[in-house]
């Protein structure tokens, strides 16, 4: 009854915004050729648009409205996700539903589906290793995508000079990320906040910059191109079967980095880049040394995006400069906060929010950026912790007598 | 053997033109309460500020006792986690706790200079690092019984009220094994029950034989507490003594209540 209520208003909305907006929206003089057009398909959009926005303001109030009247109700249903993680017998069983759905997807859909799950799977190991740097040891990274490149390049340099194979040169690429995070790591060890958030920035343009200047290194804006595709102890495969061998490892790859980084989170390292979120002079103060917990946090945060840019490299088989523009850094910071900072689930979430949601909305192509500030701002608004907000670990005690 | 834990000399700090410690002589004895007190803005927290190695002091020496040996190590120079390290652990008078971790993380926190778990032990998991997580939750959860906070464990400690939060400082401390605890005004913004609350905290910590330093203006508190009391103001030592002989100082009481008009 009340949803039919609801449904009048909102047409009687949408009837007033069309009237409303008819001057701008369809009325359309052209005075070359001394005609009014008329653009009906605008009056539909504004309708539609109208509409959807007043159900969904209908909808927050009501369950405003709801949560007043029946605070513990409204918790309980809004938990769902939080009690799932809680237990532990629901979250095997839901992991390993999830595991079995990557390992059959390919099989059913399409290549260039497959290819689009693997770029998502790479930008959750992309926000995982941001997570490490933004989330949990709270340092303000906008030049995350230098590692990325410095990842890619590294196998694209190594494989045309030295024709290494992309196994040997994967540890090579993060290794090499993880000591240009301690580069990065060691003049901004004083900084924090907004001047730490400036330096990175600067970095992040370096890098990209002296790849795109230095042409004898890196053949400049033109890129590498014809770099090889990852091998399986010397087999070739056809392009088909190696965009699956790809999506393969990156499901491996997704499983290992959040086996590592949920391990990381719980120990004494984890607690310690909490901690220096949290309170830097305290954190000292409890006898944590602040020089090695931010650089162990640069580097190891590096080493994912320097693995992904590996990978990404073989993916695409050519890489050039503008693969890494500061929008990428953007894109990757966005994932871990609307996903949640810290929060490991959350920044899958995110990452496949982030990269799935423009794949599968091509119309509206063009509205893309509008799309992604307006929810990155409705999120900031209403949900600042990101979608699932981060839940630190509890334990329980029982006494021995 | 000399029974000294912390001994300053000529403690002096400097900011620009200011002079905030003017050459500070102080030293605790194993197994003592002693205050430092002071009116406001006397250079109390500078003081804690410096041996800490929070700021670099001007000028004058701090050593503290290094268990095991009879020789003392001078802590001129460390940065605040070496002096951590080393022995000295302090709360801080506006409460700096790890908002968003719960209260047992915090006081993991503390152990962790104790231990020393690294990033392939965290991903591996060894048996060593597992005793070692083990001995972490248990040392941490034995201090918060300690200080009767073992009904919050998980809270988060920004939920916990102010009077446990203060006592949470405390217990974050006690985990770093200090031989001196600094106490930076640890009753400030108490209600008398939770001031008595404190105080029974504190004489029952020091009759495990724990060393403390504290700064409070508290005088019940001091005067009960404290076997001996070190005044400041303006930056200098301007008495010292047991609580009977800092009551009846002139000096003292001077830079309290100021100097009688027609004196």
């Amino acid at each position: 009854m009340l949803l039919i209520k609801e449904l009048k208003k909102a047409l009687g909305v949408a009837l007033w915004f069309i009237f409303l907006t008819f001057p701008i929206m369809v009325i359309k003089v052209d005075p070359i050729e001394r005609i009014i057009r008329y653009r009906w398909e605008n009056a539909a959009y504004v309708a539609i648009v109208a509409f959807t926005a007043y159900l969904v303001m209908s909808f927050f109030k009501m369950r405003k409205l709801r949560v007043t009247a029946d605070k513990k109700e409204v918790k309980k249903s809004q938990n769902v996700i939080y009690s799932i993680l809680n237990n532990k017998k629901q979250l095997t069983v839901l992991s390993f539903a999830i595991l079995a759905i990557a390992i059959i997807f390919p099989h059913f859909f399409s290549v260039y589906q497959t290819n689009v799950m693997t770029t998502a799977l790479m930008y959750v190991v992309l926000g995982l290793g941001l997570n490490i740097v933004v989330g949990m040891a709270g340092l303000l990274d906008l030049g995350f995508v230098a590692f990325y490149a410095v990842g890619a390049y590294s196998y694209a340099l190594l494989n045309y000079h030295f024709g290494l194979g992309f196994w040997v040169v994967l540890p090579i690429g993060g290794a090499l990320a993880a000591i240009f995070g301690i580069i990065l790591g060691f003049p901004v060890l004083r900084l924090r906040g907004d001047y730490l958030a400036i330096v990175t920035l600067g970095f992040g343009e370096i890098i990209r910059l002296i790849l795109e200047n230095w042409g004898e290194f890196s053949q400049g804006p033109s890129g590498i191109s014809n770099i090889s595709r990852p091998g399986f102890f010397g087999m070739d495969f056809s392009l088909e079967t190696s965009i699956m061998y790809m999506y393969y490892i990156m499901v491996i790859g997704v499983i290992v980095t959040i086996f590592i980084v949920n391990r990381l989170q719980d120990s004494r390292l984890g607690r310690a880049w909490i901690a220096l979120r949290e309170d830097e002079i305290a954190c000292q103060a409890m006898g944590i040394d602040k020089r090695k917990t931010k650089l162990a946090a640069f580097s190891l945060g590096a080493f994912w995006a320097g693995l992904i840019g590996v990978v990404f490299a073989a993916k695409t088989t050519f890489i050039n400069p503008a693969s890494f523009t500061f929008l990428e850094s953007a894109i990757i910071l966005s994932i871990v906060v609307l996903g949640g900072m810290g929060s490991i689930i959350g920044v899958i979430l995110g990452a496949f929010i982030l990269i799935l949601m423009p794949e599968y909305l091509r119309a509206l192509s063009e509205f893309r950026m509008l799309a992604f500030g307006g929810v990155m701002v409705a999120m900031m608004v209403f949900r600042p912790q990101g979608m699932i907000a981060n839940i630190r670990r509890t334990y329980k005690f029982e006494k021995q007598e | 053997m000399d029974n000294q834990i912390l001994k300053v000399n000529g403690l002096t700090m400097d900011f620009g033109g200011i002079r905030a410690l003017n050459s500070l002589d102080l030293d605790v004895n194993r197994g003592e309460i002693v205050a430092l007190i002071g009116p406001n803005g006397a250079g109390k927290t500078t003081f804690f500020n410096c041996i800490t190695g929070i700021y670099a002091p001007t000028e004058g020496e701090v050593y503290l006792a290094s268990p095991g040996s009879d020789t003392k190590v001078s802590l001129k120079g460390l940065k605040p986690n070496q002096v951590t390290e080393k022995g000295l652990a302090r709360t801080f008078q506006n409460i700096r706790l790890f908002a968003k971790m719960t209260v047992l993380e915090n006081v993991m926190i503390g152990r962790h200079c104790r231990t020393k778990a690294t990033v392939l032990g965290a991903v591996f998991r060894n048996r060593t690092t597992r005793d070692e997580e083990q001995s972490i939750l248990e040392t941490s959860y034995d201090i918060l019984e300690k200080v009767g906070l073992e009904q919050y464990v998980n809270e988060f400690a920004n939920n916990l009220p102010y009077g446990a939060q203060r006592r949470l400082e405390v217990a974050r401390a006690l985990a770093t094994e200090p031989l001196l605890l600094l106490l930076d005004e640890p009753a400030a913004g108490m209600n008398p029950q939770e001031t008595i609350e404190l105080e029974k905290l504190i004489k029952e910590i020091s009759s495990e034989g724990q060393s403390i330093l504290l700064i409070e203006h508290d005088m019940t508190l001091v005067m009960s507490l404290s076997d001996r009391i070190f005044v400041m103001d303006y930056g200098k030592k301007i008495a010292e003594g047991t609580p009977v002989e800092i009551r009846e100082n002139p000096a003292v009481i001077k830079a309290y209540l100021g100097e009688d008009v027609d004196a």
